[in-house]
């Protein structure tokens, strides 16, 4: 009913609530001031669930007396917003961040830990299929390599050698980072297939890996195309893994959802491995930038490329656990009596 | 003024729930089509200025072979603006960007709160599955079949996107000034209460409660002689009428 055809009792009580329109609008525009953390005064926080249960009070009577008014509306938004900065706090986008790193991406690597083995096993076998596969049919590699790059390791050449002459390193990089957070994500986003995309993404992959080096160890190439990888590929690898295990507790999220259903599932599942896919794509920025920089140039000898590949190894290990933001190990547990 | 339009409720401490008017594909696709554009001639201008500057002439043409600097300069930028406009605006700008304010809609998650970076970042991620497998095919048809209109990236991050207030402070002043009576509501109840029972009650007690309330209102005793039931009531009705 609205406040014009009501009764001369609730046209009065609309008239008496409407009064109080100047509070609604210093609530609202505290809740607003908390929310961006333009204030820290705490007697602006303390009146901000004050203001709440007023609004609130004040909001029942609208949907009553008035319920299609602008002021009913006004009361509507002013109320979320002060629920939404009550229940969340302000918005501070470095602590955010800092959360993000130090607290949330720790939490989702110890939850997915048993997937990032089953991944990395699925990988393993995968790489070792692919090997076995062309030691005994050395043919099949055309399902795996393009004929260029058959055709140069045949000549006694890796595709990788003489690279830095046909492409700068900054454009390879960035292709190179490109194509792999592109993939990463994918093999991620396809565990949205009962976990089924991103099985086939990682086993793919591991099929081309192990391939190759049976490829290349034919012709006597497998210490070169080591030497290529090892800088960038100890991190690239482990990320591969590592989105694939983020795709598969999606996927299985889907396939076992529990007593919460299957789209809440998929919801808890999707944020809390989502967060190890950002600190995974900062790590193939740098990925990407080894491999274009440092990878396919000839002077840096094997040493420095396994101590690269091993500390960027180190350092991702660093990021994913939080250490790198000073977080500290979890005291170990008090013993029994 | 339209009804209230069909929205997401979430449970309060107070008893008294948050409706949140949810935005449907059409406020959404035309949020999208606002910001394709923008990023469009963001990128496009980069790229633009960024090659007349570097050929030092009039000339849109790209240097021959692959130039670093071009790239790293003019390339480069042109590409981060287009990929990364969307989840670099909806982090800095609390789960809006420029279409969506156009359009008054904004994230937030399904407990009506303000998403966090990780959810903000992951319903962008997941932009790669509502693209495919062209112009968003995926995510448009699960915004028509879902009852929240959501895509793929909404129910992976566990947001929904919402209309913002339409209503201004001015607005809301305007409109409550053209209401507003004398009473405040303790007032306003007594009055309708006393309006609503004046049959029932006696005729002393009738004058001597309206008497009161005039008082305390108005602050000024009524000239009216107590046998004028029918002036009290006047009286009364005018002051519980906005």
């Amino acid at each position: 009913m609205s406040a014009d055809t009501a009764n001369p009792r609730e046209r009065a009580l609309a008239a008496a609530l409407l009064a109080r329109a100047p509070t609604w609008q210093q609530a609202d525009a505290r809740a607003g001031r908390l929310a961006r953390g333009h204030s820290e005064d705490a007697a602006d926080a303390v009146r901000l669930a004050d203001d709440y249960r007023l609004l609130a009070h004040d909001l029942a009577r609208a949907r009553a007396l008035m319920p299609a008014s602008r002021a009913r509306e006004y009361l509507e938004n002013a109320y979320a917003r002060a629920h939404a900065t009550l229940h969340h706090g302000a918005w501070r986008l470095g602590s955010g961040l800092r959360r993000l790193l130090v607290e949330e991406t720790p939490a989702a690597m110890r939850w997915l830990a048993p997937y990032i083995l089953w991944t990395t096993l699925i990988f393993v076998l995968s790489a070792c299929g692919g090997y076995a596969l062309v030691r005994r049919y050395p043919d099949l590699i055309a399902l795996f390599a393009s004929p260029d790059m058959i055709a140069s390791v045949e000549s006694g050449k890796l595709w990788t050698q003489g690279m830095l002459n046909v492409v700068p390193s900054s454009i390879l990089s960035v292709e190179i980072l490109t194509n792999n957070i592109v993939v990463s994500l994918f093999a991620y986003c396809l565990g949205f297939l009962f976990g089924l995309g991103t099985l086939y993404i990682l086993g793919i992959n591991g099929l081309m890996l192990g391939a190759a080096f049976a490829f290349v160890g034919e012709h006597g190439l497998a210490g070169q195309l080591f030497s290529f990888i090892v800088a960038h590929g100890c991190v690239e690898l482990s990320v591969m893994c590592l989105s694939g295990a983020a795709g598969a507790a999606i996927g299985e999220a889907l396939i076992r959802p529990g007593a919460a259903g299957r789209l809440e599932s998929f919801r808890v599942a999707a944020l809390r491995t989502g967060v190890v896919l950002l600190s995974c794509a900062v790590l193939l920025v740098g990925a990407g930038l080894i491999e274009g920089f440092i990878s396919p140039d000839p002077r840096f000898p094997l040493s420095a490329r396994i101590v690269i590949g091993l500390g960027y190894w180190g350092l991702m290990v660093a990021l994913l656990t939080g250490r790198l933001f000073g977080r500290r190990a979890a005291p170990p547990a008090a013993a029994g009596p | 003024m339209s009804e209230p339009l069909p929205g997401l409720s979430v449970d309060s401490v107070t008893g008294i729930d948050v409706s949140l008017p949810l935005a449907g594909p059409g406020a959404r696709a035309f949020a999208f089509l606002i910001d394709w554009h923008v990023r469009v001639i963001l990128a496009v201008a980069w790229y633009v200025l960024g090659t007349l500057i570097y050929n030092s002439r009039l000339a849109l043409n790209a240097p021959l072979g692959h130039e670093r600097a071009w790239f790293a300069t003019v390339v480069l930028p042109a590409l981060v603006i287009y990929f990364l406009y969307h989840p670099l605006l909806e982090v800095l700008m609390r789960g809006r960007t420029p279409g969506k304010r156009k359009v008054g809609i904004h994230v937030v998650t399904r407990h009506g709160e303000l998403p966090g970076v990780g959810a903000l970042l992951i319903r962008n991620v997941f932009r790669l599955i509502d693209s495919l497998p062209v112009a968003y095919g995926v995510g448009l048809t699960l915004m028509v079949l879902t009852r929240d209109s959501l895509r793929c990236g909404d129910m992976a991050a566990g947001t929904v996107l919402v209309y913002e207030r339409a209503v201004t402070d001015a607005e809301l002043l305007q409109s409550a000034a053209r209401r507003v009576g004398r009473l405040d509501t303790a007032g306003a109840e007594i009055a309708a209460d006393l309006l609503q029972r004046w049959g029932s009650l006696v005729p002393e007690a009738r004058v001597r409660l309206t008497r009161q309330l005039l008082q305390r209102y108005l602050g000024a005793d009524a000239d009216l002689s107590p046998a004028d039931e029918l002036q009290w009531r006047a009286r009364l009705e005018r002051l519980a009428r906005p």
